[in-house]
Formats: C-alpha cells, structure tokens, sequence
C-alpha cells in the first residue's frame, strides 16, 4: 500500500498536474527532482523554489512567461494581470513562436479576434475552408521523401564497393578464416535528404491560397522529419510545432491560431529580416531547400527585401519562389522588389495551385541534387 | 537516487556561486541553483542559450572547481557510438591474430585493444572526470536517443565485453545552442538552466575579471555598447566572449595612441564577425558609442 502523500508535499506535487493542463510536458520523474531539489534548497523563499522548479521541470525559454505566471497562480495565488503593451501595436517586426500552449494569458481571455491591433495591422484569426485536396496531398507526401535534394552525411554505411575500408566487418571476416582476408569490406557515405524550410505568405493579397497552404504545409512536416514552417505579413510566426499534430483539423486549427496577421499588409523583407535575426531560426537555413509561397508584392521597402533574400540565399541550398501571379503563361516578375531578387532564386515558378506547388517541390531533387 | 547535501564541500547554490567566482566565472543565481541541483542530485546539466553565453565556460569551471579533468566530447551531425564511446583496434587486433601460434588462445577483446572514446573514459572515471557533451543540438536524433540510455543509468554495453556501470554518477554537462529542440525525454533526464545574456553589470564584472588590462571605463562603455548591439537584427550577436575581446582590443589601441572613441571604433570588428552586420551598424555607430563623430 502506498502512504499518503504528506500534506506538505501536496502543494508541489498539484504544481506540474497544473502545467500539464496547461500543455506542459512534466514527467513524473521530474515532480520527483522538483521535490527533491526543493528540500535541498531549503526552501528559504518563495524564489528557492521557483528556481528548484524551474531547474527541474525545465520549461521551453518561449513558455517561461506562461510557466511564471503559473507559479505565481499556484504559489501565491496572484492573478496575472495583463498589462496594456501585450496588445500595442508593434513598430518592430513581431516574432511569434508556438509555446505548446495557446493560453498565454491567466485569467484574462485570450484577444481571439484580434481586433485590439490598429493601423499597420489587421489582424484576424479566421476559420479554415474544408478542402478537396486530400487526394494530391496523400500522394504528395508518399513521394516526397524520396524526391528531397540529398546530400551526402557523415554517417557510413557499409556497401559492396565504396571509398573507405571497413575494418570492423573485414575484422570479423578475417577471424572466421583464421586471420586471413578473404576481402575487404568497403564503407560508402550516406546521404540523407536536405531539410526544408518553407515560408508561407498570409498576407490579404495571398487570401485565396493562405488555408490551401498551410494544409500543403503540414502534410510536408507529417512526411519528412526535418522542416520547419513559418508564416508572415506583417509579422513572423513560426507554425512547426502546431503541425506536428497528426490530425490535419487539428493542427491547421492551432496553426491558424498561432498566426494573428491573417489577410493584412505584406512586409516580406522585414519579415525575412527578423527570421534571420533569430540565430535559432536562420540555422534552419543552413543548407536547406527553401520555398516561399508568396506573390512578392512587397509593401515595405525593397531594399529591405533584397539584403534579406541575398542573405537568406548565402545559408540555404536554393531558394524557389512560387506565387499564384505565374498562372499567366505571360508573367514576368513586375514588381521592383521582385525583379531585384530574382537572380538569388533558384527558380521563380508557379504557386497558383496545391497540384502545381506539390510538382515543383517534388522536381527539386531532380533538377538540382547536391 | 542519492540525494547528497554535500558535494565537494559544497552545500548551497552559494557556494557553488562563490566557488565559481574563484574559478573565474561569475555565476548568477539560476546557474548556481541549477548546478548544485545538478551535482546533489547526480544528474546531468543541460544548459541552453544564445552562442557566446557562457555554457561551455561553465563546464569548464564546473571542473576546475571539483578539481577534476574536463573531457570534451563535441556533437556533430552523423556522431555515431565509435566516436562517442569507444573503437577497437582493427589493426592491431588484426597484427594479434596473425601473430598467434597454433593452438594459442588470443582475446582480441582485452582492454589494449579497447580504444577509449571521451563518454567511456567518464564512465570509468567519474571520480576524476567531468564530461563535457558540447552541442548537443548539432547531433542527429539517432544519436540522441543513444544518449539516453547513458544518461539514465550511465551504463554502456559493448557486446564483446558486456555492460560497464558507473561506479558512482559522473558529473556531466550538456550545451545546447537550440538550433533544434531536444527530444522531451532527454530534457527531463537533465537538470536545466537557460542561460540568458548577462545583465549590464555583471557583464562588466566579467570583463574586468577575464582581463585586468581594461579599466572600469572601458568595461562599461563596452558593455553599454553591446547591449545596444544585441537588439540590432544581426546575423551575430556578439557573446560574452565577443565583449571581452572589443574590451581588450580597444584597450590595446587605445594604448598604441588612437584617441578613445576611434579606438572604440576601429576594434569594433572583435564583436561583430559578419560583413553585412557591419554595413548595417555603419550608419546607426555614432548612437552606439558615444563621443563618435556621425
């Protein structure tokens, strides 16, 4: 039989069944070292354990603030007041990342409608069309990940002819011949398929494609291990999380929840800007297949653009820019912010459709494997 | 699970601060918390931050102050166990067999056959050893679900030879860049602190600590100047290694003879590292270091 819990201990053991409703991922394991840690910590103050928790139960650096004002709930009872500037309309490029949780704020609804932003932003969250896809999306991501660019690794794997010689396995062959090589056994590099990194603009010029891509998009992060999403208009969100949930509702569900700059203004270079300022974000660059589904009409300064993509370019694999305005057979790239990125493409090709999107993506290993 | 109040003499986040300090690494409450939960708790450190914060650093004075050797074992994609735990001797193994005389019994897998990888070595020797996993986030998956099983009963099993087991827990750190999220299961095995860039004027203190070269002036001017230089967009924020460096290179030139905003200035490629940065700070210099004519 188990022994009660003794009173004391119930406070911090009701803590991590807090976080967990709260999307946290707390093991048991964890409630343990958070108990133990806060006996060898004393406890002298309310901040000893907020430290023992904080060390053992290790909140993600983006859910620090929800993790903090669950503390506070839990252990003082203090009602997060939200302050004003949460909904101040940002000069700045905003950056959005999913936390695992959507509720940000504790007792206070979440602003669901966004209507609190003004001028420079019309943000909205809204509801997702049923879509007709399906058929093109399964086939679509049976294919892709064979399709990748790859690239060679650095993991060897062992093959019949190949650069390097396998001492183990020749070792162990020579044993059953009493030390004598029969042959030699040979290495070869692996190669393994370059990460993607795919850029989805939400902004209102791009509303007809907006909900299409985004469904493209998670079923790109269900097939292939090594992706990341982000959407922008007037700010950047970063959506990877949100779609790693299996069920295609559900995901795009909080994926739209996440994004709050639905069918606003378009500020692609600084969006591209403030992606690359997160070191942790332009790492995903790095030797990546990029793909902006965007049509380019910049709202913002050119300039802005131009340096973003030149960089962007100088860490990825290629870049492919695919937008709706190339269904005419007769486009050519217009608009000046465009016309000045376009030698950093790899390709500027046609995004008007979730068929024509998935064929290009699955042409890319094709046309330029590493 | 031992819960040891008492590690190396040290018994509170304290005096693993003030130990730190000694060492020459400032630590400030979260660190030292987390690291004397580490070592009383017997599990593993993660620490995860912006590169040039300071995590490697704190391994490294984690060791200094156990007065223990630090072995370093440092991640990159495709590290695979023969690189992270241990390499028989194929030729030498091979050399054996052909050397043995008829009827002779040779184990090709005695221990001078072994070759030593660094999570090995710390297993063997947790008493003598702190193990360093650097960048963590640059592995792939495969290798860190092997990690696992090592850091939750710190065992290895070589199939020749058997599991080895730890005799006690080895003291291990892990750094993470967070170029990738970490599995949940390894996060939870670990103690963890995120370490965030330093405030102002501990960031001084650890200037003039690194380098008693640079006066208290300097320091702060640098200090000043870099914390305006982390919210530019910069493909490199500069790290704590970066304003020690600006801090003694302004020095240095200031003692060459360049008057002092010049020297400030001329240096300043010891923080920023990227030709773009530098064409986007170009205009904005006069606001970030004062007494700079426009």
């Amino acid at each position: 039989m188990i022994a009660p819990l003794p009173a004391a201990a119930r406070l911090f053991v009701a803590f991590p069944t807090l976080l967990r409703g709260h999307g946290f991922s707390v093991a048991p394991e964890q409630t343990t070292s958070f108990l133990m840690a806060v006996e060898l910590l004393g406890p002298r103050s309310i901040e000893h354990i907020r430290k023992a928790a904080v060390a053992t139960l290790a909140p993600h650096p983006e859910q620090r603030a929800l993790f903090d004002a669950l503390f506070d709930l839990h252990f003082l009872g203090a009602i997060a007041e939200p302050g004003d500037e949460d909904f101040a309309p940002d000069e700045e490029m905003a950056v959005q990342e999913d936390s695992g949780s959507r509720e940000i704020l504790i007792g206070e609804e979440v602003n669901e409608t966004g209507q609190a932003a003004t001028g420079a932003e019309a943000l909205s969250v809204r509801a997702l069309k049923p879509l007709d896809e399906s058929e093109t999306l399964r086939r679509f991501a049976r294919a892709l990940p064979t399709a990748l660019p790859r690239r060679r690794g650095y993991r060897h794997r062992g093959a019949r002819r190949g650069g390097s010689v396998d001492l183990a396995r020749s070792l162990r062959a020579a044993i059953r011949h009493d030390g004598e090589v029969m042959s030699l056994k040979k290495l070869r590099r692996v190669t393994r398929p370059r990460p993607i990194l795919l850029l989805i603009d939400v902004s209102g010029s791009m509303k007809q494609r907006s909900d299409a891509n985004l469904a493209l998009a998670h079923a790109i992060v269900q097939a292939t291990p090594r992706v990341e999403v982000f959407t922008f208009g007037t700010r950047l969100t970063r959506v990877t999380r949100a779609l790693r949930r299996r069920r295609r509702e559900q995901a795009l569900a909080e994926a739209a929840g996440l994004v709050a700059d639905w069918d606003g203004g378009t500020r692609i270079g600084d969006a591209l800007q403030a992606f690359l300022a997160v070191p942790r974000f332009a790492s995903y660059a790095r030797g990546a297949v990029v793909v902006v589904l965007s049509d380019g009409l910049e709202r913002g300064d050119p300039a802005a653009l131009v340096l973003a993509v030149a960089r962007l370019a100088a860490r990825a694999h290629r870049i492919d820019w695919l937008t709706p305005l190339a269904a005419d057979p007769g486009y050519r790239p217009e608009t000046e912010a465009l016309r000045l990125i376009a030698p950093a493409l790899a390709s500027l090709g046609h995004g008007g459709s979730t068929a024509r999107i998935c064929r290009h993506i699955l042409s890319l290993g094709g046309s330029a494997a590493a | 699970m031992a819960l040891r109040t008492t590690v190396a003499g040290i018994s509170s986040p304290e005096d693993l601060a003030r130990a730190l300090t000694g060492a020459m690494y400032l630590a400030d409450d979260g660190i030292a918390t987390a690291g004397y939960l580490a070592l009383a708790l017997g599990k593993p450190l993660l620490l995860e931050g912006a590169p040039g914060v300071g995590k490697t650093e704190a391994a490294k004075a984690i060791a200094g102050i156990l007065g223990r050797q630090l072995i370093r074992l440092q991640c990159f994609e495709g590290i695979d166990a023969s690189a992270a735990l241990y390499e028989w001797n194929y030729p030498r193994q091979m050399l054996a067999i052909r050397q043995a005389r008829e009827g002779e019994t040779l184990d090709i897998y005695r221990d001078d056959f072994l070759i030593e990888r660094p999570m090995l070595t710390a297993l063997r020797r947790p008493e003598s050893t702190v193990l360093l996993i650097d960048e963590i986030d640059r592995s792939d998956h495969e290798f860190e679900a092997f990690l696992l099983e090592f850091l939750s009963d710190f065992s290895i099993s070589i199939p020749e030879r058997g599991t080895l087991r730890a005799a006690e827990r080895p003291v291990v750190v892990l750094t993470s860049n967070r170029t990738r999220e970490l599995h949940e299961a390894l996060r939870r095995r670990c103690v963890y602190h995120y370490i965030a860039y330093p405030e102002p004027e501990r960031e001084a203190q650890i200037i003039m600590m690194r380098s008693s070269a640079v006066a208290e002036g300097t320091a702060r001017a640098v200090v000043h100047a870099i914390g305006l230089l982390r919210q530019e967009p910069l493909a490199k924020p500069p790290g704590v290694a970066e304003a020690v460096d600006w801090a003694e290179a302004a020095t240095a030139l200031a003692r060459a003879g360049a008057p002092w905003p010049e020297a400030f200035r001329r240096s300043l490629g010891a923080a920023i590292k990227d030709e773009e940065d530098f064409v986007h700070l170009r205009p904005r210099l006069p606001l970030i270091i004062p007494g700079l004519a426009a």
